[in-house]
């Protein structure tokens, strides 16, 4: 129908990718952590990564990958790079401490006499 | 519904294609300007949605054939909702009207036809689109028609991100590399002679008064945010002649055809089936 109007408007089917440059080589989108908050009062939990090229996109991603399911109410999306982890091969010196350490759980000790509501 | 499963369904007031669907089987009858107004609206969405389609494992990263996979799954349904109006002016079902119609029976406009090009091309596509939607369905929400108003008030939230999308990679894009500003910018260039026609109003917009929205009073707000948004990506306004239009009346660029070829294969090569 309109065919011959549209080449002449330089609407040809060709894509820029064959007239324009060359592809610059491909540096991939930072990663992201995702944080979903399920429902007012409760805490952002975390639920995933993402890629995306800057920090409001990040938010945009999160929205379509984490909460497409009507999971959540809020979103934080913090930068990889900025999470400091504890070293795996710490564990040790990290976790193991308080094991034995009972005392530190309510449980451990025993209701006084005389104590009601507990 | 009960609480037993871990992720909670909870649909909301949102009216569905179903709920279209049965408020037709309830024995809503909608006339024929009505019908041709909502296959306008339906034939849109859908063919776009199609078009979209197309992306999912294509896109520059995973997360974006998500962003993309997720527009055309709205406009689907909105096209669902829309056809299963529009279809009981003439007692037909939505796949009816999506499988069973050739070439000059679809109303969708040029614009939504356009090939997918690059992502630059896409982008430019949607920021079109989903600016021009935006509006139209701001407006539909008040229409005299219940039905109508009642899907675009639905709808519109959804346009509402697809428009920020579209907004947000058009700014990037172009505000982006070199490479990134050309393809960008090139694929302005290639979908605006088919802004005019989404703003044409004709007679049947004449007709329906009140139900329909008028095209051309939403090309200044229009023109205003692409305007605000070129400007801040640092792209130029197309300087180009709108081509030769015409598919609300039926008659369709040279796109049209293959795509529902695509499209409609299945449910032709076996009529009826289910899935």
């Amino acid at each position: 129908m309109a065919t011959s109007d549209q080449t002449a408007m330089g609407t040809s089917d060709k894509t820029p990718a064959t007239e324009i440059g060359h592809t610059p080589e491909k540096t991939p989108w930072p990663l992201w952590e995702v944080f979903v908050r399920s429902s007012r009062g409760l805490s952002h939990v975390h639920a995933g990564s993402l890629h995306a090229p800057d920090a409001e996109m990040a938010v945009r991603n999160a929205r379509d990958l984490y909460t497409r399911r009507n999971e959540g109410v809020s979103l934080w999306v913090v930068p990889a790079s900025s999470i400091i982890a504890s070293d795996p091969d710490a564990k040790g010196e990290f976790f193991e401490s308080p094991k034995g350490k009972d005392y530190r759980h309510a449980t451990y000790y025993k209701k006084s006499e005389g104590v009601k509501h507990l | 519904m009960s609480g037993e499963s871990a992720t909670r369904i909870t649909p909301g007031n949102a009216l569905r294609p179903e709920d279209v669907a049965e408020r037709v089987a309830g024995g809503i009858k909608v006339g024929e300007d009505v019908g041709e107004y909502a296959l306008r609206l339906g034939d849109d969405a859908l063919i776009l949605a199609q078009r979209l389609g197309w992306w999912i494992s294509r896109a520059p990263e995973l997360e974006e054939d998500v962003a993309l996979g997720n527009i055309a799954l709205d406009l689907l349904g909105h096209a669902r909702s829309f056809l299963t109006y529009a279809g009981s002016a003439w007692g037909k079902s939505e796949d009816d009207l999506a499988y069973w119609r050739g070439e000059a029976e679809f109303r969708s406009c040029f614009l939504v036809e356009q090939p997918n090009g690059d992502f630059g091309k896409t982008i430019a596509r949607q920021l079109v689109f989903s600016i021009f939607q935006h509006e139209l369905y701001s407006r539909l929400i008040d229409s005299a028609d219940e039905t109508i108003a009642a899907i675009s008030a639905k709808a519109l939230k959804e346009v509402d991100y697809h428009r920020d999308h579209a907004i947000q990679w058009t700014i990037r894009l172009g505000d982006g590399t070199e490479e990134s500003k050309l393809r960008i910018q090139a694929g302005l260039d290639s979908v605006w002679p088919y802004v005019a026609e989404l703003f044409q109003d004709d007679e049947l917009i004449e007709r329906l008064d009140g139900v329909a929205a008028r095209p051309s009073e939403m090309r200044e707000p229009f023109d205003a945010l692409v305007a605000q948004v070129l400007d801040e990506a640092g792209l130029e306004l197309p300087d180009v002649q709108p081509a030769m239009t015409g598919g609300r009346s039926g008659k369709h660029s040279e796109h049209l055809g293959y795509i529902l070829a695509e499209m409609q294969v299945i449910a032709r090569e076996h009529p009826g089936a289910t899935w």
